[in-house]
């Protein structure tokens, strides 16, 4: 007495499969979502973007020559002080006011800040390079590991402010000869702090390479023939992306804050060049009769560097799935 | 633990030598002549002579070893020589008569010893830096520890944000800004640190806190924003986890959970952090001694760099090696004495 078995039973309603509710999002689109939550780093970004929009464009649109004197309206005030004193020397036409050589102080702040950004950028990527290079090398051929690794940890026991102090001195005038002054110390300042700042960066890299490189798609890629090279290009480049970007940004601070110091510490770019720290480094003299001229250079900077680590802190918490979607 | 702390000691000898004959060799390349303020009538072969007797007609490896000689061998020598006889920890000890007048490092700026130099300016950074650090911290601890405690609140928000904005500007735009708003406007502090103060009486010392009490604001906004971050991530590690769930269900007071058990655990990698920083701060110091013209060591090295004074410079930079490399090994060792965990062996 059996009783004939359902040619197909109903399947349970719970395991019913629905199919897949939303269509399938990649990777950046959720950090782009989780960044997009993160209400500083939003306004880091718009403001680096921002800054490095008018220090390009800036000078386009204002066309003052940030070298030119002007003796006779010299020592102007900005044109907000005409608010409580009204006896200041201010003009529409100078609205940041002009220095003591009456060179125009908007012209020199945007002027300031391309030389800034662009030793911060240029820096930033060439220590990126080279700590990706180091680190990938240490993590991925074994035989290099050791040896690659003990230069780092000898180059991050180097005094790093003292030595960047004696090398911009000292090679100074052999680099102003190859590359003109201003050309010259552009490569010295950017190389130097490249040198001095790829550590943190190779450190994570390798151990970020040596965790990856025993997982099986590394496995199957190097079975089927894929040459260690193209392992690194298409495997596990793209894995270790989120950590070298996270350093991007500390990097950039960095760069622009060293580089900041050796223009106050009077060891940067020659006195007709304006970068944010000489103009600083310059107005400090005075700062009691002009307290502006140290605070507009000194608030680009800050303001500047507070962009990019809130940028950072941001991407970092996008870019680590076990935070991201919470 | 005690054959990795001999064994990371005798590593160390080997990176700082390496460290020194990197900054002498970079130092070998330096465009400046010691002899180039000296009078034009001053015959050639007579600059010569000059020249050798500072040691600069040497081929580089002989003057590398010369100054390694100097500084391992004879400095000690004066040193040893220094505490038996004139200092009060040693004095008792027998007069030991070690140093027989050979040529020590020698400044070529004020053409006497670079290490009498350095310890005349030591005390004033270590005042100055010492005591910033002690406060940064002091301030750092308690506010990365509330952050964390209540985390995402108001004062939570407002501690990052004030972290955040320590972290990004930089002491040579803090130091004038100080220097406007609390010697300048409000006529508080003085703008410039007098070394020459001697302290023998309440005025002095009132005058001597008043003058650090800027350098030291500057330098110390960068600690505590630096120790407090670190704080307050190694406190939210600990919240969460299952002793803290424990100590609660066992009834404990909510101070002594997070006070004894969460905050001694937390402790741990903060301590390191703070050796590791020692360093740093001495090298962030050589921007603020130049804001408040405090004439300790880092200010040393910048005039020493202007005028070409390679032996100083030399010294110093090593000076700062030195410390980087000891308090690497210190902040390694006491993480393996402080967290049971970790064994080196």
């Amino acid at each position: 007495m059996t009783e004939p078995l359902q040619a197909t039973p109903t399947p349970i309603e719970a395991l019913a499969d629905k199919g897949p509710l939303a269509p399938p999002r990649s990777q950046w689109r959720d950090v782009w979502d989780q960044l997009r939550k993160h209400k500083g780093a939003m306004f880091g970004g718009g403001f680096l973007v921002f800054i490095t929009l008018a220090v390009i464009l800036g000078p386009y649109i204002w066309q003052v020559d940030a070298q030119k004197l002007d003796i006779r309206n010299k020592d102007m005030r900005p044109i907000w002080v005409a608010l409580w004193d009204g006896t200041a020397k201010v003009a529409w036409n100078r609205p940041f006011g002009t220095d003591q050589l009456g060179r125009d102080q908007l012209a020199q702040i945007l002027q300031g800040g391309r030389t800034s950004m662009a030793v911060g950028w240029a820096a930033m990527v060439l220590s990126l390079i080279i700590g990706t290079v180091v680190g990938v090398m240490a993590g991925f051929v074994r035989k290099a590991d050791g040896l690659l690794m003990r230069l780092t940890d000898l180059f991050l026991s180097l005094p790093i402010l003292p030595l960047l102090l004696v090398a911009v001195t000292l090679f100074r005038q052999p680099l102003r000869e190859a590359f003109g002054p201003e050309g010259g110390m552009f490569v010295l300042i950017v190389g130097i702090i490249a040198i001095t700042s790829w550590m943190p960066t190779a450190r994570i890299v390798r151990g970020d390479i040596l965790a990856l490189k025993e997982r099986e798609f590394i496995l199957a890629a190097r079975s089927i023939g894929t040459k260690p090279f193209r392992i690194v290009q298409r495997h596990l480049l793209p894995n270790v992306l989120s950590p070298i970007m996270v350093s991007a940004t500390l990097g950039l601070a960095t760069a622009i804050i060293t580089e900041s110091a050796l223009s106050f510490l009077g060891v940067g770019f020659p006195s007709d060049f304006p970068t944010w720290g000489k103009m600083l480094a310059d107005a400090v003299q005075r700062m009691q009769q002009f307290p502006e001229r140290v605070y507009l250079p000194g608030i680009a900077i800050s303001l500047t560097v507070l962009s990019v680590n809130y940028l950072g802190d941001g991407l970092r918490d996008a870019l680590d799935p076990r935070i991201r979607g919470r | 633990m005690l054959t990795f702390a001999v064994r990371r000691l005798v590593l160390a000898v080997p990176t700082l030598l390496f460290i020194s004959f990197v900054i002498f060799m970079l130092l070998q390349l330096a465009p400046g002549d010691p002899m180039a303020q000296v009078p034009l009538t001053v015959p050639p072969e007579v600059k010569e002579l000059m020249r050798q007797a500072l040691g600069v007609g040497e081929p580089p490896l002989v003057q590398y070893w010369k100054w390694l000689v100097q500084v391992f061998w004879i400095e000690p020598k004066v040193f040893i020589d220094w505490l038996t006889s004139s200092s009060s920890l040693l004095g008792w000890l027998p007069d030991t008569q070690l140093y027989q007048g050979e040529l020590r490092v020698i400044s070529w700026q004020t053409r006497s010893p670079v290490m009498d130099i350095v310890i005349q300016r030591i005390p004033q950074t270590l005042w100055v830096v010492g005591m910033a650090y002690i406060v940064g911290i002091l301030i750092a601890l308690p506010i990365g520890i509330y952050s964390a405690y209540r985390q995402y609140s108001v004062f939570d928000q407002s501690g990052t944000f004030i972290t955040m904005i320590g972290f990004s500007i930089p002491p040579f735009f803090t130091g004038p800004l100080l220097i406007v708003i609390f010697s300048v406007q409000l006529g508080w502090f003085p703008s410039i640190y007098d070394t020459t103060l001697v302290v023998d009486s309440w005025a002095a010392f009132k005058l001597q806190l008043q003058q650090m009490i800027l350098p030291v604001m500057v330098l110390a906004l960068q600690t505590t924003a630096q120790i407090s971050r670190y704080m307050r991530a190694s406190m939210l590690d600990n919240l969460n986890q299952d002793y803290v769930r424990t100590a609660r269900a066992k009834g404990l007071s909510e101070a002594v959970v997070v006070t004894v058990h969460v905050l001694r655990n937390s402790m741990i990698p903060v301590i390191t952090v703070i050796a590791l920083n020692v360093p740093s701060i001495f090298g962030g110091a050589i921007i603020t001694e130049n804001v408040f013209k405090v004439n300790g060591i880092g200010q040393l090295l910048i005039t020493a760099l202007f005028a070409n004074d390679l032996p100083m410079v030399m010294t110093l930079t090593f000076i700062f090696a030195v410390l980087i490399v000891l308090f690497n090994l210190i902040a390694d060792i006491l993480y393996g004495l402080l967290d049971p965990r970790i064994r080196y062996d």
